[in-house]
């Protein structure tokens, strides 16, 4: 796909007439589909991403991110759509995760990190056992670890599409009870909100959500769009309703510029969008130190 | 055996063991998430000594090592948040990436997907004997600074509190664990992959937590179950063909894993649990 991306940039440059050049970089349908998939992922890795850092489930999120990988190689193995394949891998993944970590009482620390590292370990090395029995072995790897916006087709932007609107769903039902249960555990547990339930729920939907934004940015650089805007906005806003829609914004602005770069530049499109999300963040850590 | 099998061998039990003893205060710590970072961070560091044509090793080892000072400098109390490893880590693999795009856009022949895979899953058939010695050398030397912290290093992991009101170095002791751990990170990354260092830390170190609540005898059968694991893994994918050895050796480490949630020992003939967050349980009434 980078063939693709060097190809339109040679002869495409950026002349500071934005019309011109919005109209010129539209004129390919692979920047349209582009910015449809990156705009339905950005928003949705933004939501999902804000509950994620306020559950300071990073790690697990970056784990389901790179389950996509194994279920991208699997599919290619036996030959099914590598979309079925990143859903199964993924919620898979959240399930094992889920019924792992589960806190016990009476053992103080939370083996929770030691299962996460332990599934994302194993799920990266079948991966590798796959890909190495299909024997397509690592010309495919880069693509599915670090991405191919390029290559996005209309019916993976309507797959996008409806899986943003399952998840964003289930969030708008269990938002309100997710946030008590996140704040404040015990409290919520006693006044008999399903923590437990709930904490499953959201690994699922965390998982559905790695998996979508894993085909855009791949499964290495998930994290911009799902860590990124959501760390931004817990940084300016504590509100939770202002810190989503900042999340969102900052996540959907990130993803159009790292598009643009990428398109008028000939770098990866993840270190593009990266770029962008990685300076907001520094850029607020910066602002709050000095307040 | 051939020379591959005793150097796959030899340094595959230097890096078990120190991934173990490593493993075992990470997991305790609730940092795996760090040295996941720091074996993603080992890539971009490669890839920047490719792309500006200076040796590969020495950016390997600077940027890791930088990265966990970073880590330990930035954090509270020498633990980073989680959304900081995730942002930075984040970006570190985008800027692999470019890097990345650097380097294959001048040396275009060949070599194109593979350097990024590399990295990540390894090839331990593919030490040399130079690479096995230090391997053994460094992970030595990553176990002995182990041994030396270890107390403390406990104490400050189990109650802070209590071990910053005692007068320990809290925080020089979290940015010293860190910088071993970035040392091990890189050395072990470069010799058999990220992939198999994380396996090798993570599965052991959360067998022997289920097992046991003494530290001593945990930190012993962490190191032993991932020196088993990487024996029991060369040895499948010596015998199995096309079994790549990372995961075999991740696969038997995550099986022991797994068969620590079947076995449940009696709870009342353990002792105390070791609790960072609650009151001494012995102090309760019992009702």
């Amino acid at each position: 796909m980078s063939l693709v991306g060097s190809a339109a940039s040679s002869n495409a440059a950026w002349s500071w007439n934005l019309l011109n050049d919005v109209r010129d970089m539209f004129s390919y349908p692979f920047m349209v589909n582009a910015f449809r998939g990156g705009t339905i992922v950005a928003i949705v890795g933004a939501v999902v991403g804000w509950y994620m850092v306020l559950r300071k489930q990073t790690f697990a999120g970056h784990t389901l991110s790179v389950a996509a990988f194994p279920g991208a190689a699997a599919a290619t193995l036996i030959g099914i759509s590598a979309t079925i394949g990143y859903f199964t891998f993924c919620i898979a993944a959240a399930l094992v995760i889920a019924i792992a970590s589960r806190p016990s009482r009476g053992r103080g620390f939370s083996a929770e990190s030691a299962v996460v590292g332990t599934v994302q370990a194993f799920v990266l090395a079948s991966g590798y056992l796959f890909a190495t029995l299909y024997n397509g072995v690592l010309s495919g790897l880069n693509n599915q670890l670090f991405g191919f916006t390029f290559g996005i087709t209309d019916a993976q932007v309507v797959t996008l599409g409806a899986v943003a609107v399952l998840v964003l769903g289930v969030l708008a039902v269990i938002g309100r009870r997710l946030f008590f249960a996140s704040i404040d555990t015990d409290v919520a547990d006693a006044r008999g909100v399903g923590v437990r339930l709930l904490g499953v729920v959201f690994l699922l939907v965390l998982g559905a959500a790695a998996a979508e934004a894993s085909q855009i940015t791949g499964a290495l650089l998930v994290f911009a769009l799902l860590v990124m805007p959501a760390a931004v906005a817990q940084r300016v806003t504590a509100r939770p309703v202002a810190g989503i829609a900042l999340a969102v914004l900052i996540g959907v602005v990130a993803t159009w510029g790292g598009l643009t770069m990428a398109y008028y530049t000939s770098y990866p499109s993840g270190f593009c969008i990266t770029s962008f999300a990685f300076a907001a963040f520094i850029a607020v850590h910066r602002v709050r130190a000095s307040a | 055996m051939a020379p591959y099998m005793q150097h796959a061998a030899l340094a595959g039990t230097a890096i078990a063991v120190a991934a173990g003893l490593i493993g075992y205060f990470l997991v305790l710590r609730s940092q795996v998430f760090t040295t996941d970072a720091l074996g993603h961070v080992t890539y971009t560091g490669a890839m920047s000594g490719l792309a500006f044509a200076f040796n590969p090793l020495v950016g390997l080892f600077a940027a890791t090592v930088a990265v966990a000072g970073g880590f330990a400098v930035l954090g509270r109390r020498a633990r980073a948040d989680d959304v900081l490893i995730g942002s930075t880590f984040a970006w570190v693999l985008g800027l692999g990436a470019f890097f990345q795009g650097l380097y294959t856009e001048h040396h275009s022949t060949g070599g194109n997907g593979r350097a990024g895979a590399t990295y990540l899953f390894g090839s331990i058939f593919g030490i040399s004997a130079t690479q096995a010695v230090v391997s053994v050398l460094i992970c030595a030397a990553a176990c002995i600074a182990m041994a030396l912290i270890a107390r403390p290093l406990l104490f400050a992991s189990l109650d802070e509190a209590v071990a910053v009101a005692r007068g320990v170095p809290v925080r020089l002791l979290g940015a010293g664990f860190l910088i071993v751990v970035g040392v091990a990170c890189a050395q072990a990354a470069q010799a058999v992959g990220a992939l198999l260092l994380l396996g090798l830390i993570s599965a052991p170190a959360g067998a022997a937590h289920r097992l046991t609540t003494r530290p001593f005898v945990g930190l012993v059968l962490a190191a032993a179950i991932a020196v088993f694991s990487t024996w029991a893994g060369l040895l499948i994918s010596y015998e199995v063909p096309r079994t790549p050895p990372s995961f075999a050796i991740i696969g038997v480490a995550t099986l022991s894993y797994l068969m620590t949630f079947m076995w449940r020992p009696g709870a009342r003939t353990r002792r105390p649990p070791l609790d960072r967050h609650h009151a001494e349980p012995a102090l309760l009434p019992d009702i």
